[in-house]
């Protein structure tokens, strides 16, 4: 996969990543409202910091600017997204129109989602769709690009979207055995990037890592090490209590809370600069996607102090 | 079993208050093994309704007679003499046998005293748990007799998601993650290769309202 040529349509992560450069990509949230000065302001703080700007999907199944607009907005400010596509919502009709639309609307690359389900969320009694799991819709993806045909019925697409089509990955969530063998389902069906859930125990991942380089999937697909920084103590304490396959060191809970008054944050970030350097180490990591969520402005200085700018050109 | 639960005793009032002679329905089959609406249940929802009612200045005269199962024509025939009179009917059998019920007497409102929740394994006499979903297309063969459909929140088959801790689903604790139930059932059987295939997506047939004609049927 490294150092293999990307079409002429390729967006500016697949370039890279077929480059063998080591990329960044960050995620922003989109507004609960049609505001798109919102997303404006979000996007500026990362523009010319990564190389392509994931956008969630009614994350925690809270209504949110669907990801679709959002990326169109993103295009039309000249910055990369990463469309994040939940299967909670859509059934396949709407996924597979949903990705012409895309296509059309110059967004190069999707991040294939179950979901989170919609008891997290606003609408927790609404019905959740779930026509086709995260697995499926990555492989309806590649049948449609690679093949021109919606694959139910064979029947040709008039223009086949191209896409770059990504999957996340859970290393610590249950059964944590069998992780390595899921994401190898993931590839099989035409996953290209992976994008992996926060990472704070550079240990345990890197245990995880030689699982998945054993069973030679990191020469298969790019696995982009997901980061997120913590801005407190309690958020260290939410985020490991509440959010599924979530590992931190106890560590990282005395450096927080010994931090001065004011100045966790600043602790969070060092925590986070330094899991990323450990990554650039990791054999078959071939970047990092940072979760600053509500915190995009601080990414800028997340990527400098890591020594990951400029951001290469295309 | 088809397993069902009692509304709330005033949503069954709101439908019914203005009736003055009410049967009610019960069904010695499923609403009967799951506690919700067999003889027993009868005897005392109408003592409750009757309470209620005199409680909201209201009055009727109520009835009750349970039935072997409400689902089918031939056990339902019997209450033709007993609906003289009555110009309400509460049902305590499950959404199939109430609209039997509604279909049979079409000329007297019929009301639902219960809720059809799903269907089920009776684990004990009080706890009952849902299996199937009647997907119409079973996929147990696959996941060592443990149903995605039914067992996982987001009847996922390429499971399980990344919500899965401590084997529990993500959204809820005390519900444990299907898929890795379904793991450990196919690592004990030496099937786990089901698991590294890709389960290709259902195609939903149970969706329009099914009719099954079975061979060699013919209408009485």
């Amino acid at each position: 996969m490294k150092h293999s040529t990307a079409g002429e349509n390729s967006g500016k992560l697949q370039r890279l990543c077929r480059s063998g450069d080591f990329v960044v990509t960050a995620e922003l949230g989109p507004p609960k409202g049609n505001n798109p000065l919102i997303v404006e302001k979000k996007a500026s703080y990362l523009a010319g910091f990564v190389d392509a700007v994931n956008v969630t999907d009614n994350q925690t199944a809270i209504v949110r600017m669907s990801s679709i607009a959002t990326a169109a907005l993103l295009v039309r400010m000249g910055i990369e997204p990463v469309m994040q596509m939940v299967t909670r919502d859509r059934n396949r009709i709407a996924a597979q129109s949903d990705i012409l639309g895309a296509a059309a609307l110059g967004i190069k690359n999707v991040l294939c989602l179950s979901g989170d389900h919609q008891m997290f969320g606003n609408h927790p009694f609404c019905k959740g769709v779930y026509d086709i799991d995260s697995i499926q819709l990555v492989s309806i993806l590649r049948t449609m690009r690679d093949e021109g045909v919606f694959p139910d019925t064979g029947e040709k697409i008039d223009g086949a979207p191209d896409l770059f089509i990504g999957a996340a990955d859970a290393p610590f969530s249950d059964p944590v055995e069998y992780r390595p063998y899921r994401l190898r389902k993931k590839i099989d069906a035409g996953a290209q990037f992976i994008q992996t859930q926060c990472i704070y125990d550079v240990k345990a991942f890197r245990e995880y890592m030689r699982r998945v380089r054993d069973l030679g999937i990191h020469e298969k697909c790019f696995i982009i090490g997901g980061v997120m920084p913590l801005k407190s103590l309690a958020m260290a304490r939410y985020m490991q209590q509440n959010v599924p396959g979530i590992v931190i060191p106890e560590s990282f809970f005395r450096c927080l809370a010994s931090a001065p008054g004011g100045k966790a944050g600043d602790e969070g970030i060092k925590i986070c600069c330094d899991i990323i350097s450990e990554l650039r180490e990791t054999d078959g990591i071939s970047g990092i996607h940072v979760m600053a969520v509500e915190w995009e402005h601080r990414v800028p200085e997340i990527i400098d102090k890591c020594g990951l700018l400029p951001r290469p050109l295309v | 079993m088809i397993i069902a639960r009692e509304k709330k005793l005033e949503d069954i009032y709101s439908l019914t208050s203005s009736y003055q002679k009410i049967m009610i329905v019960g069904c010695a089959g499923c609403t009967a093994v799951c506690l919700a609406g067999g003889h027993q249940e009868v005897v005392r929802f109408k003592e409750e309704l009757s309470l209620y009612m005199k409680k909201h200045g209201t009055e009727a005269a109520l009835k009750g007679y349970t039935v072997e199962r409400q689902c089918e024509p031939i056990f339902i025939f019997e209450l033709v003499e007993r609906m003289r009179n009555i110009d309400a009917i509460v049902s305590m059998g499950c959404g199939a046998g109430t609209q039997l019920l509604a279909e049979k007497f079409d000329d007297i409102p019929v009301f639902p005293a219960l809720d059809t929740i799903f269907v089920g394994i009776s684990r004990e006499t009080g706890l009952y748990e849902e299996n199937c979903r009647s997907c119409g297309d079973c996929q147990l063969g696959y996941t060592g007799g443990i149903c995605p459909v039914t067992r996982c929140a987001k009847g996922i088959f390429n499971g399980p998601c990344g919500g899965s801790t401590n084997g529990r689903c993500e959204v809820d604790p005390d519900i444990p993650c299907a898929w890795c139930q379904i793991y450990e059932r196919l690592k004990k059987q030496n099937r786990i290769e089901n698991m590294y295939a890709i389960r290709r997506p259902m195609q939903w047939k149970n969706q329009n309202p099914g009719i099954l004609i079975q061979k060699g049927f013919k209408k009485q």
